[in-house]
């Protein structure tokens, strides 16, 4: 079993949600596919999808909801 | 009386714009700072500072208990809540008063009672300024929208009750399409915003965005003229003019007085702004809303007008009064402001945070900027992408025009991608440089220009 991480795409805030009164987008143990959404990210008042780049089984979130993120910093530990 | 210190509970180029304000009147400022906001510009301006909490504007610049203890922890007697953020929240300008402070800006109730749009359109109502022509309220059945139809006449908006953003809005031509696209909208209403409610408004082709500046000190109320803000991109400003040039001279001061009476029939204090629909066409103006704050464009106004607006809003919050009357307000020149913002014009708008590597402003005669960068500056990617206005006033529209070309040309921000370029490609088409524009021109420019 070999561990990978999905990484930010860009620099700004995480949600696990798509809106504050809905269930996250995914939570651990959740299987994702390529192109599945994880999240999203805020940067200045715009929201970006953050897509899973590989399948896997969601091992463990590295990050808070609503979180501070730098571009490229782990957001997920993925089981395969 | 008599404020001392104020606490800017803002960030960016409008907290600079409160500090410079306020140091001019000789009042300490305490500037409030997130995480992420530690190096900018106005902690280093402002006489002091306080770290209110972390950078997502939820847990710091929204924070009202963290801004309430740090002004009373520090001595603040006042709190200047700038544009967006905290601006428009009562409960804010409640907590500021409770805590026996002056909060820089209208009471709590004035600004509940006119953030709500359907009270706001009634106290319009009740002093005959205005509103889009259309249904009172809700409209529960087809057959109740029949006479209110036959009032107003096609083209109408459907729109829901309690939408925003555009969402569930459909242009309806005739009885036929309103039939079958009113129970639709309805039914999107109850999808996306759970509530079905609908109401319609006429709908009102080329509409331009007016509006007018005032200040009152609670007692009477001076207007400071107009602005034009047609050209948005999805329903945000991004240029904007003083005065309107599609409004001819008695129009304008017929705009204005019935701005200034609406302003005062509320008791109004501090600086407010009236939005307006405009026909060109027809010349009518129909009230909209009223922002209840200093808006990002007052510097056009201040240009036109040659007055210190932030200071004048400070002053009156104060206590004092207007002291000056509305024949002293006198229209020179005009003005045109271009909003910086740190977004990649060629590539969807893509926010651009990052480091700014080199900077050049632009100076001479009638020209301005409005920012909170330097070089070596960090762009944080929390907040709002505007970097700073460019401001230029000339004696006439088409010298202010000219002036822009040049101040664009001359400012360099180097390290990432701003909407300089926007600017400079739209002062290059015929249709802006002779202000015939509408809300809805930039959108559709935009989906054919290609920016470089």
């Amino acid at each position: 079993m070999s561990n990978q991480q999905i990484v930010s795409p860009l620099p700004g805030i995480f949600y696990r949600r798509p809106a504050p009164d809905q269930p996250p987008f995914k939570e651990v143990g959740d299987a994702v596919s390529v192109g599945n959404v994880i999240g999203l990210i805020e940067v200045m008042k715009s929201f970006h999808e953050v897509k899973s780049d590989r399948a896997g089984t969601i091992a463990q979130f590295l990050v808070d909801n609503e979180d501070a993120v730098m571009a490229g910093q782990p957001l997920v530990d993925l089981n395969d | 009386m008599g404020i001392e210190s104020l606490l800017v509970a803002n960030r960016g180029e409008i907290a600079v714009r409160i500090i410079r304000a306020a140091r001019d009147m000789g009042i300490r400022t305490i500037q409030v700072y997130s995480e992420a906001d530690v190096d900018s510009l106005p902690v280093q301006l402002a006489d002091d500072s306080v770290l209110i909490g972390k950078p997502p504007s939820t847990k710091s610049y929204l924070n009202i208990e963290s801004l309430i203890s740090a002004a009373l922890d520090i001595g603040a007697d006042a709190v200047h809540p700038g544009y967006g953020f905290l601006a428009e929240n009562g409960d804010f300008a409640d907590a500021v008063e409770a805590a026996g402070l002056v909060f820089v800006g209208p009471s709590g109730e004035t600004i509940r009672r006119l953030g709500d749009k359907v009270t706001a359109r009634s106290s319009a109502d009740v002093i005959g300024l205005a509103t889009v022509p259309g249904s009172a309220g809700r409209i529960d059945n087809l057959e109740e929208a029949k006479p209110i139809l036959e009032e107003i006449g096609f083209p109408v908006l459907i729109k829901a009750a309690a939408g925003g953003g555009g969402r569930g809005i459909r242009v309806v031509c005739n009885q036929e399409e309103f039939d079958r696209l009113a129970p639709q909208a309805s039914t999107e209403a109850l999808t996306a915003f759970g509530d079905g409610g609908i109401y319609i408004e006429s709908y009102i082709h080329n509409a331009r965005h007016v509006e007018v500046q005032v200040i009152g000190d609670g007692e009477s109320v001076l207007h400071f003229y107009d602005r034009e803000c047609s050209l948005q991109r999805r329903r945000q400003k991004i240029w904007e003019e003083a005065p309107a040039s599609c409004v001819p001279d008695d129009v304008r001061m017929r705009l204005c007085d019935e701005a200034r009476n609406f302003a005062s029939s509320v008791g109004y204090r501090g600086a407010g702004t009236l939005e307006f629909l405009y026909d060109s066409s027809t010349h009518e103006f129909y009230f909209l809303e009223m922002n209840t704050r200093i808006q990002v464009e007052h510097p056009v106004t201040e240009c036109v007008t040659g007055v210190d607006l932030v200071r004048e809003s400070i002053r009156v919050c104060d206590g004092n009064s207007l002291g000056r009357s509305q024949d002293e307000i006198v229209l020179k020149g005009h003005s045109i402001e271009c909003r910086i913002n740190a977004e990649d014009p060629a590539n969807g708008f893509m926010p651009q945070p990052g480091t700014i590597t080199e900077l050049k402003v632009p100076g001479g005669p009638g020209v301005r900027f409005d920012s909170m960068l330097y070089p070596g500056y960090t762009v944080p990617p929390y907040y709002d992408s505007m970097l700073g206005k460019l401001i230029v006033w000339d004696e006439d529209r088409p010298s202010a025009l000219n002036r822009m070309r040049g101040a664009l040309d001359e400012l360099d921000i180097s390290g990432i991608k701003t909407t300089k370029s926007l600017h400079q490609a739209l002062l290059n088409d015929i249709n802006v440089v002779e202000g015939n524009v509408h809300t809805t021109f930039l959108d559709d420019w935009l989906s054919k220009a290609n920016i470089q």
